[in-house]
């Protein structure tokens, strides 16, 4: 028995005439990604995606959960394919579903005859696989409001399709159809969950990182990496780089008024990412602030860091709870590395009583004995990068 | 240069021990279990590792269970005698300070329904002798103490337990984490008076996976872990030949105890003398610790930060407590140390290869690294 993968596209559909575009995104994403498990022919069709394996031995839950975390989908299944003759489909659905219908109570079988040249018509081909599911499983019960279990045939050009309920995908836009921007990401909760919910709107990713060694350790860095692996299930591929940020810090702390070391540190942060993410051709920042989370976040403190920096800061999470957040990190598994109890650059110098509603002048003014220009150039000079996922 | 001073998390591998493990990989690999010529072959090699083990311990082959490390040998022998021994009482006497494979086991006794009576410890990171006249009693029936602290190198007066469970008339068993002590004093069970002793064999130059249990001949313990009878039920599941093995030849490297110790001594002695002449540092080890162990406080300087820039230059040291995020030191904590040095403890290891000038080394980046940091 042949067995495929059945793409539904998600928002995709409702796209004018881009939408081969971004249906010819989403193939070159599903083919990176499945690279690793084998061979695949992928074909589009109406609003389909078909994925039939042509290696032996391909492991097809994997593929499942590696799809089910590509953008743009709306919903997936494992299909049997069937040749086109009713004994051939009635076989095939009383085998390939015979695990899922003896799990269950209740069913019903739904019919799509894509090609009308099939001799039954759809409601025929229903009576006739559920009359026969009835007779070989007899526990079974039809309920055509409420099943638990659909049994889904669709004719097409070439084979029957036989399959059991649809998974939900990640539903989103293709990644690489919104460009791309800039996610700084520290090694606490949020930034990898911005960075997954700008992703899912189609982003291609980088990653910035602030490490401010020995203040911060390799393992804060390897965790920041672990966490960007999880995304890139998601997001696909993403380059990291890591910027030296200990000589800002100390020369902040030395410098400047304790109340904003916070605030300073971060205009640092804004105006080196996007000088970075302007080399790296990224349209925006991404960063996983969430209004009055901590006093960095205040709209006062917000307002002082976008004043340095030109380009469009997206922040996802701004009106979220963080237990809505971290519903989500839970989702994409990055929860358990996130907890990890390792200093980062965001906990080194942390002030006792740090400003919540600073004025932009008063913060102007505080960094006036800074060598900004050079201090930042130091920073970006020292930056290394890698690639994760 | 790479200097390597955390020999109490773990050490370098003897060349012996590479060497004598080879062979149980590539041609001796049969199961010691097997009554066929290759299993006979593989069992004399671990007869052979475990009467070098007990010639190490002077005591008998047949007392000389092997297990996968200390952590093992310690879960072994506690929950093993709280088992055996429960019809007889239900008190347990341990220390504030012992390491977590003794003290997590005692936690999961205490919610079965054991008393558990921890003995904490004074500055000078020992428990007294009087504590544990006062606390052993006819119903206890376990008592475990180790013998030199992970963290802090105190050794512990062991032997008084077997005096204090005498003049009560107890039953007690007595049990005694040496992993830290084996290699570098002469530890002797039938000399301490204890009835279980754990022995690793990754902290004494051999390879990690291989721990022992010394159990006195003649006393009774109900292994936790069940299966083919191995180590005479003991130790159940087939014996890591080639770990058990490099264990045998690690020990037939130790060196006389009373020069070597002496030496140390010495070199611990410059040491120290050498950093206390940084500003704010304190000495957290007693004076009369075993001196393979130093463990001081760079006062203001965060363990974590002292560590990340030691490493930078090569240079490997353990910190106290895992980080400010982190859980304090237990150990430091029952020392009733104040939280600002408990939060900068660095823990310096040694082994018996390190040199004087290694030392000299450490101790001036130290200086400079404590120079270099001046924020926190």
């Amino acid at each position: 028995m042949k067995e495929i993968i059945l793409i539904k596209n998600g928002e995709l559909a409702l796209k004018g005439l881009n939408r081969s575009t971004f249906e010819d995104v989403l193939i070159k994403n599903i083919r990176r990604r499945l690279s690793g498990l084998g061979e695949f022919e992928i074909k589009k069709s109406q609003s389909t995606i078909t994925i039939e394996p042509i290696s032996e031995n391909v492991n097809m839950q994997k593929a499942v959960d590696i799809i089910s975390k590509i953008f743009g989908i709306a919903g997936l299944s494992r299909a049997a394919a069937a040749q086109k003759d009713m004994d051939d489909i009635l076989k095939v659905a009383e085998s390939y579903l015979a695990e899922l219908l003896l799990e269950t109570k209740t069913f019903k079988v739904e019919a799509k005859r894509a090609d009308k040249k099939f001799p039954l018509k759809s409601p025929e081909i229903c009576n006739e696989v559920g009359g026969y599911l009835l007779e070989k499983f007899p526990h079974l019960q039809v309920d055509v409001h409420n099943p638990q279990l659909t049994v889904n045939i669709e004719i097409r050009d070439k084979y029957a399709y036989v399959r059991g309920n649809q998974l939900k995908g990640a539903g989103g836009m293709p990644v690489g159809t919104a460009g791309k921007a800039a996610l700084l990401v520290s090694g606490g909760i949020d930034s990898p969950v911005a960075g997954w919910m700008m992703s899912k709107r189609g982003v291609c990713l980088t990653a910035i990182h602030f490490a401010s060694p020995p203040y911060t350790s390799q393992r804060a860095e390897q965790k920041v990496i672990e966490l960007l692996q999880k995304v890139s299930e998601y997001s696909g591929r993403i380059t990291m780089f890591i910027v030296p940020f200990t000589e800002i810090q100390e020369q902040i702390k030395d410098n400047c008024p304790e109340e904003l070391f916070t605030i300073i540190m971060r205009r640092f942060m804004m105006r080196i990412s996007e000088k970075i993410a302007r080399q790296d051709n990224c349209g925006a920042l991404i960063t996983g602030e969430s209004l009055g989370q901590v006093a960095s976040q205040t709209l006062y403190a917000i307002g002082c860091t976008d004043a340095v920096c030109n380009m469009p800061t997206l922040r996802p999470l701004i009106g979220m709870d963080k237990d809505e957040i971290v519903t989500i990190s839970r989702k994409i598994d990055t929860f358990d590395i996130s907890i990890q109890p390792y200093e980062d650059c965001c906990t080194v110098f942390t002030p006792k009583h740090p400003r919540t509603r600073p004025t932009l002048e008063y913060v102007e003014q505080a960094e006036e004995k800074l060598d900004i220009d050079a201090l930042e150039q130091r920073a970006i000079d020292g930056k290394r990068f890698i690639t994760v996922g | 240069m790479e200097c390597y001073f955390d020999n109490s998390a773990t050490t370098k591998v003897c060349n012996l021990a590479v060497k004598e493990m080879y062979p149980l990989l590539a041609e001796n690999y049969g199961n010691p279990a097997s009554l066929h010529k290759k299993g006979d072959e593989a069992k004399a090699a671990l007869d052979l590792a475990r009467a070098n083990v007990a010639r190490a311990l002077s005591c008998n082959s047949d007392e000389v269970y092997f297990t996968s490390g200390g952590t093992e040998s310690n879960n072994i022998a506690v929950f093993g005698a709280a088992e055996a021994l429960k019809r007889r009482g239900n008190r347990i006497i341990t220390t504030a300070i012992e390491h977590p494979s003794v003290s997590e086991p005692m936690e999961r006794l205490e919610k079965q329904g054991f008393e558990v009576v921890r003995i904490p410890v004074g500055t000078d990171g020992k428990i007294k002798e009087s504590d544990l006249f006062r606390e052993v009693n006819r119903n206890t029936i376990l008592i475990s103490i180790m013998l030199v602290n992970n963290e802090i190198g105190s050794i512990q007066p062991v032997r008084t337990a077997r005096t204090a469970v005498k003049r009560a008339g107890s039953s007690a068993l007595i049990h005694c984490d040496a992993v830290q002590a084996f290699g570098k004093l002469f530890v002797i069970p039938a000399e301490l008076g204890v009835d279980m002793m754990s022995v690793s064999s990754h902290k004494v130059h051999g390879p990690k996976g291989a721990g022992a249990l010394y159990i006195r001949k003649g006393v009774r313990i109900v292994s936790p872990v069940c299966g083919g009878g191995q180590e005479e039920s003991i130790r159940s599941g087939t014996s890591p030949m080639p770990a058990i093995v490099g264990l045998g030849a690690a020990v037939t490297e130790f060196k006389r105890f009373d020069s070597t110790i002496a030496k140390m001594s010495i070199m611990r002695d410059n040491f120290v003398k050498e950093i206390s002449q940084i500003p704010s540092i304190y000495i957290n080890s007693p004076p009369d610790a075993l001196p393979y162990i130093i463990n001081f406080s760079v006062e203001g300087i965060p363990s974590e930060v002292m560590r990340n820039e030691l490493s930078s230059r090569g240079i490997y040291v353990s910190s106290g407590s895992a980080c400010s995020k982190g859980h304090r030191s237990k150990v430091l904590t029952s020392m009733r140390l104040p939280n600002s040095r408990i939060d900068s403890a660095i823990r310096v290891s040694l082994s018996r290869y390190t040199t004087e000038e290694e030392l000299k080394f450490l101790a001036e980046n130290i200086f400079d690294a404590r120079n270099k940091i001046r924020h926190k």
